[in-house]
């Protein structure tokens, strides 16, 4: 095992580029993701017919393809089509289109929104209908319902379902490395590629990414154990700890 | 052009739908040897005997949590090298394309063992103690006791995870075209290379991905009514 490439500073500089390019896909994905699965969600409850078949249908085909497939689509196939559409180039959101991290974030958000919004529909379905009732008994508002109540309710049900949704959120990044964005897995490759080095820089950042689903996992238990309404395990510790 | 793209796509059809059969080939081999291990994966982490519980936890743990493309690209360097090194042992010229085909195999197979491991392990815990008890007290050998009350108790519970891996098995098999083994994904990479039509053949290679993930959907179905036979329905 030779790890002497370790004190270079360009090989530092790239593994640090793809940790934080890596953990800036996963932060942008999960939000985004997240807000497209509780719209996607909803649309399929309570949305109009023709836009819940559509969503339906979205969320079968993503599901039902390989991610990498789909990064290549957005990436190669609707990114190499663009500069065919008259006044895209010259518009703002150009530098946008072009940069591979806004594929990436793209490919990973519709992905998040399709598995997690499975998920939040079982979940919004399995609320009692008699605490959506003593809602409106109180006079709530629809939107007031849905973010003070069905919301908060179902997340409350679902979240360690959510959790494994980030560990594979975490996991699919490296797909990545293959439409020329800089994540550990490029990294790695550019280091084997210079060194002739093959398992050093696997290795390494496989170790990486066993301490970030370790992390993730563990901060995400003790969001599980705080969250409102959660199984009371740590108060059992509270009532023994003075104050 | 219409009718360019018309012609590449003519092109092009046999061989994608070939390495459509070769992915096929990849997922049920890989498939059928993850159930295996999977199971053995689970008799060790179910096993009384302490050692070996650890060794199947740390399988299922460490396999679990590591990207499965980088598990692929580090299994298939270090699996090439040791299949290399057997063939030599034997003296025998190495074929590559055998080999590339045997460590695609083997690489998703040993990533799909270790989810196996899991999905049959929860799937034995949930069998009621009082049915395995009942077997020991009819004198029932351990091999018998497995075929005929484990296996058949387990299966309902076990298969749901079972479609699912198979579902995650077909979709992964996308990740061996990053080694360069000539499946699906690889052969519509190819052709997209040559048309310039990537939108047209990514599309196309997901439409058969779909058909396959739909296709087996449907025969997990009948799967698990049969498999539930006898059970009353929920």
């Amino acid at each position: 095992m030779d790890f002497s490439w370790l004190s270079d500073p360009f090989y530092q500089k790239a593994l640090w580029t793809g940790f934080v390019n890596t953990l800036w896909l996963v932060a942008v994905s999960a939000v985004c993701g997240f807000a497209l699965a509780v719209t996607f969600a909803m649309i399929r409850l309570r949305g109009p017919r023709p836009l819940a078949m559509l969503v339906t249908g979205v969320t079968t085909v993503v599901r039902g393809t390989p991610l990498l497939v789909q990064l290549f689509f957005f990436y190669d196939g609707v990114g190499r089509l663009l500069p065919e559409i008259p006044g895209l180039q010259e518009s703002l959101i150009w530098p946008l289109l072009r940069d591979p991290f806004f594929y990436g974030a793209l490919t990973f958000t519709l992905s998040v929104g399709a598995y997690t919004g499975e998920v939040l529909r079982g979940a919004l379905l399995s609320v009692p209908e008699g605490e959506l009732a003593a809602g409106r008994a109180f006079g709530l508002s629809h939107w007031q319902i849905l973010y003070r109540l069905w919301l908060p309710r179902a997340i409350q049900m679902c979240l360690p379902t959510l959790t494994g949704e980030l560990i594979l959120l975490l996991k699919s990044v490296p797909l990545v490395s293959t439409i020329a964005l800089m994540d550990l897995l490029k990294a790695a490759n550019m280091v084997r590629d210079e060194t002739f080095l093959v398992y050093e820089p696997l290795l390494l950042i496989a170790g990486i990414y066993l301490a970030l689903t370790l992390v993730l996992t563990s901060v995400m238990r003790v969001i599980e154990h705080r969250f409102p309404g959660a199984r009371p395990v740590a108060s059992k510790r509270r009532r023994l700890l003075p104050g | 052009m219409p009718s360019d793209h018309s012609d590449g796509l003519l092109e092009w059809l046999g061989p994608i739908l070939q390495g459509a059969l070769v992915t096929l080939e990849i997922a049920l081999l890989a498939y059928a040897i993850g159930l295996g291990l999977g199971l053995i994966g689970a008799t060790a982490r179910l096993s009384p005997w302490r050692p070996l519980r650890g060794l199947g936890t740390a399988y299922s743990t460490l396999v679990r949590a590591i990207p499965e493309l980088l598990l692929i690209i580090l299994l298939y360097y270090a699996g090439s090298q040791a299949l290399n090194a057997l063939l030599a042992e034997f003296g025998g010229d190495t074929h590559i394309e055998i080999s590339g085909f045997v460590t695609a195999v083997g690489v998703l197979a040993f990533v799909q063992g270790a989810y196996m491991t899991e999905v049959f392990r929860g799937a034995i815990q949930a069998i009621p103690k009082g049915q395995l008890e009942a077997a020991d007290a009819y004198g029932f050998s351990h091999p018998t006791r497995f075929y005929r009350i484990v296996l058949p108790a387990m299966l309902p519970n076990a298969l749901p995870g079972m479609s699912n891996l198979w579902l995650i098995l077909v979709k992964d098999t996308a990740l061996i075209s990053v080694i360069g083994f000539e499946e699906l994904f690889f052969t519509a990479q190819q052709a997209a290379a040559s048309t310039r039509d990537y939108a047209l053949f990514y599309a196309l290679a997901g439409a058969l991905y779909l058909v396959m993930t739909l296709g087996s959907n449907a025969l997990f179905a009948r799967a698990e009514r049969y498999v539930r036979r006898g059970q009353p329905s929920t």
